[in-house]
């Protein structure tokens, strides 16, 4: 056994209002720059609905993931490594910017700018790749709120192979559709293979927190982990022709804090924390025959802190003991494991994957309500979840690979805890036999209530810091100021300003500000390189304002 | 002039190749990537990029095979000079068309497709330039050989021996001299193609993944991954 630690999220699809907060503060903090304008390494999806890019779930298509092969071992579906360096001069499924969208931005100018004259001046939508008038027909999240649903509601793969599977039983009646909506981020898989795919090994997880990064001086742009990725969220930067992904915000959880996309989070559904899992049983449990078996396997990974046996394994295996702590007091393995109502996303691509998610009631409870039902009332949901077969099977397809039986038994749980927490609510005696119909004590489920409703900030998030000891290289691996000619920390490098490699964000404004506050004349000089976030008003660095009349700088 | 031309430039050539390449690999490893536009446009770069590169791997082949193998060897092992001309005319004119078909799709997809040609620096339409005079010039001395049928002339016994002898130090300017016209052009152009190659896009030839062949699938790397330096190292600062 060999325990590692992995950084993980839960979401609780329940509480999710599509607002899209996580999806802008994140592209706000990661991807708004030139090249970029398209990759969103946060987005939030209607479902049902085509996702981004479209319809990337339709593997025997974009071929992402791993399969199992005829002699049952686990394979990239797109083939051998061979056969992918064959490829490599042409990717033969990459998707194209018309399955994402082209990027526009308006011509806000000619609002100021137009002649005076009888018409309104229109601001045109312009494209960001060719700069050109453009027409703008899709965009990342074009069939929010079921938009088109009508027309273009049976694109969604799901629908597709929920609808094949019932023999046209089901109809897509629009006015009977069911709707929730899916974050998502980088699942951070424990068997990526995003990372399997890359031929120049420049994708890695981090051994400390098992965050997948992309290196991004070791990136050669082959694009191999595009395909690779069955979620599709690797996306390559078309300027500088490198492969980028979520970063799970590392910067921020190094130092303890949530991901930009959990902190700006409105309606505060979002769990990070940490599982100790086995290394060495990974390869085994994505091999597992059956992929309605895999959500089962991939629980199996995860170990119990509290376990004396592991946490003998883990001190050997170097995990800190705040870590192994930390992993005791971890929402998202309770949500996970001990209440087990937490699902992954796609199971059967084999990869792992370490954002969970804890399938939507809302569904259920909102039909029941709008056709007059106690929404509240236990055998009222238990009979709806049983009856209600479009949402179940559909959220079978997304977290079990179809196994309904297991959907069923969270939602019931969710139920039973509304049910149950009416009760408590209204002051009336709690009812037993609730959590014992799902096979909960009336302890554990109130606890599970705590956390899913009312578990504060650092219940949500329980995230145990680098190391202290290790600080000198916190911070964007490979780019430590340490090493022997390293970046300096002003000097430009000797082929002029800005040659040599970039000196880290924090590390500049660290050593501008310790330069400001520990010497006796104001800044004024910045070292030629004017950064508005080191400038306090003092000084006048070179470059950020024209030259005086008088000659002086 | 000769002694210039093919005793100097060569050995200026690979100083600016290896220098240059060591330069590029310390202060631009975020530069270096094969910059691919298949976001852009795919269905033209699905002909033309496989077209390319695998003929320049042939050509490559053919070259080393060429150069780097002596005449007497192949003899030695049955191969008269004819059936060896013949099997190079052959297997390094198709090679040397399909690279310039490639090349040629790929230039007229560059140019055509809107975002492709915005992507296009001016760096790479030099690079262009050289790259497909150097297939341009390598073909022309095949198709002169051919022209010439059995009175072709065998650079084997002019081009290839100063091209060995040039890694001894004691460069065999006179052989290469004797070289007809064309194989001096194609020469000099491949070599201008190799000064400039660590300036270019090209660059991303040289981390070609063979190592992705042997190297196991999932990658752990530590957040320590670059040690500290000593404690007794001189500050910086």
């Amino acid at each position: 056994m060999r325990v590692m630690a992995q950084m993980a999220m839960v979401m609780n699809l329940d509480k999710c209002i599509g607002c899209h907060t996580c999806s802008v503060t994140c592209k706000q903090a990661w991807t708004n720059r030139a090249g970029t304008e398209y990759v969103w390494f946060n987005n939030v999806e209607t479902r049902p609905g085509q996702g981004y890019p479209r319809r990337y779930e339709d593997q025997d298509h974009w071929k992402g993931g791993w399969t199992l092969n005829k002699r049952g071992k686990l394979e990239l579906r797109t083939g051998s490594r061979a056969r992918r360096l064959l490829g490599i001069f042409a990717s033969p499924v990459q998707p194209e910017l018309a399955d994402y969208y082209e990027p526009w931005t308006y011509d806000y100018r000619t609002l100021t700018e137009a002649p005076l004259g009888d018409d309104f001046p229109v601001a045109r939508p312009k494209s960001l790749i060719t700069g050109e008038d453009t027409k703008v027909t899709w965009s990342a999240n074009w069939d929010d709120n079921l938009g088109g649903t009508s027309e273009l509601g049976h694109l969604d793969p799901i629908v597709e192979k929920v609808r094949r599977e019932s023999e046209e039983k089901i109809r897509f009646e629009f006015e009977r559709t069911f709707m929730f909506y899916l974050p998502r981020i980088c699942e951070h898989c424990l068997n990526p293979s995003c990372m399997a795919s890359c031929p120049s090994g420049a994708i890695y997880k981090r051994s400390e927190d098992g965050i997948v990064l992309v290196d991004q001086d070791r990136c050669r742009g082959w694009r191999q982990c595009v395909t690779g990725c069955p979620y599709k969220k690797i996306y390559f930067n078309h300027r500088s022709g490198k492969a980028e992904k979520c970063t799970f915000c590392y910067p921020r959880v190094e130092v303890g804090l949530p991901t930009v996309c959990s902190e700006t989070c409105v309606g505060r559904l979002r769990y990070l924390g940490l599982f100790l899992y086995d290394a060495d049983a990974v390869t085994a449990a994505a091999s597992t025959p059956d992929p309605q078996d895999l959500y089962e396997a991939q629980l199996g990974l995860m170990l119990d802190p509290s376990d004396p046996a592991v946490v003998a394994a883990a001190r050997a295996g170097g995990i800190p003991d705040d870590w192994i702590d930390a992993a005791r007091r971890s929402p998202v393995y309770a949500l996970a494991k001990t209440y087990r109502v937490a699902l992954p996303l796609h199971p059967e691509y084999r990869t792992m994957p370490m954002v969970w998610y804890v399938p939507p009631l809302s569904p259920v409870v909102d039909l029941l309500s709008s056709q007059g039902h106690d929404a509240e009332d236990r055998a009222t949901l238990f009979g709806a979840i049983d009856a209600l077969r479009i949402p179940v099977e559909y959220l079978a397809e997304l977290f079990t690979a179809g196994r309904t039986a297991t959907v069923t038994a969270v939602l019931r749980k969710l139920a039973a805890m509304r049910a149950y927490m009416r009760d408590v609510t209204l002051g009336r005696d709690p009812d037993p036999s609730i959590p014992a119909s799902v096979g909960m004590t009336e302890e554990s489920l109130y606890a599970m209530y705590r956390l899913m409703a009312i578990a504060k900030y650092d219940e949500r998030y329980v995230i145990p810091t680098a190391h202290a000891e290790q600080a000198h290289d916190l911070e964007e691996l490979g780019c430590s100021l340490d090493v022997e000619d390293g970046p300096g920390m002003y000097e430009s490098g000797p082929f002029g300003e800005a040659s040599g490699r970039p000196v880290p964000v924090a590390v500049e404004t660290f050593q501008a500000l310790k330069q400001r506050q520990t010497t006796d004349t104001p800044p004024g000089d910045l070292s030629g390189r004017v950064n508005l976030l080191n400038w306090d008003g003092n000084g006048r660095p070179e470059g950020l304002f024209p030259p005086r009349k008088d000659g002086a700088s | 002039m000769n002694a210039v031309l093919w005793g100097v430039l060569p050995y200026v050539m690979v100083v600016v190749l290896v220098a240059g390449s060591i330069w590029r690999y310390r202060y631009d490893k975020f530069g270096w990537t094969t910059r691919s536009s298949q976001l852009y446009e795919s269905r033209l770069l699905r002909i033309g990029s496989p077209l390319f590169h695998f003929g320049i791997l042939v050509v490559i082949v053919g070259h080393v095979g060429g150069l780097v193998i002596p005449e007497s060897w192949t003899e030695a092992a049955g191969v008269s000079e004819g059936i060896y001309h013949v099997n190079a005319l052959v297997f390094g004119g198709i090679a040397g068309a399909c690279t310039l078909a490639g090349i040629a799709i790929l230039i007229y997809r560059r140019r055509r497709t809107g975002p492709v040609f915005m992507a296009t620096t001016a760096n790479d339409k030099a690079m262009y330039v050289v790259l497909v005079a150097a297939i341009a010039l390598g073909l022309w001395t095949t198709l002169v050989s051919v022209g010439a049928g059995s009175e072709a002339h065998d650079y084997r016994e002019s081009v290839s021996p100063w091209f060995r002898s040039l890694f001894v130090l004691q460069p065999d300017v006179d052989s290469m001299a004797a070289a007809p016209v064309e194989f001096h052009v194609h020469t000099l152009v491949g070599m201008l193609l190799f000064a400039i190659w660590p300036f270019t896009r090209l660059v991303h030839a040289f981390t070609a993944p063979v190592h992705y062949l042997f190297r196991p699938y999932i990658v752990y790397r530590s957040r320590d991954a670059v040690p500290p330096a000593p404690g007794w190292t001189r500050s910086r600062r």
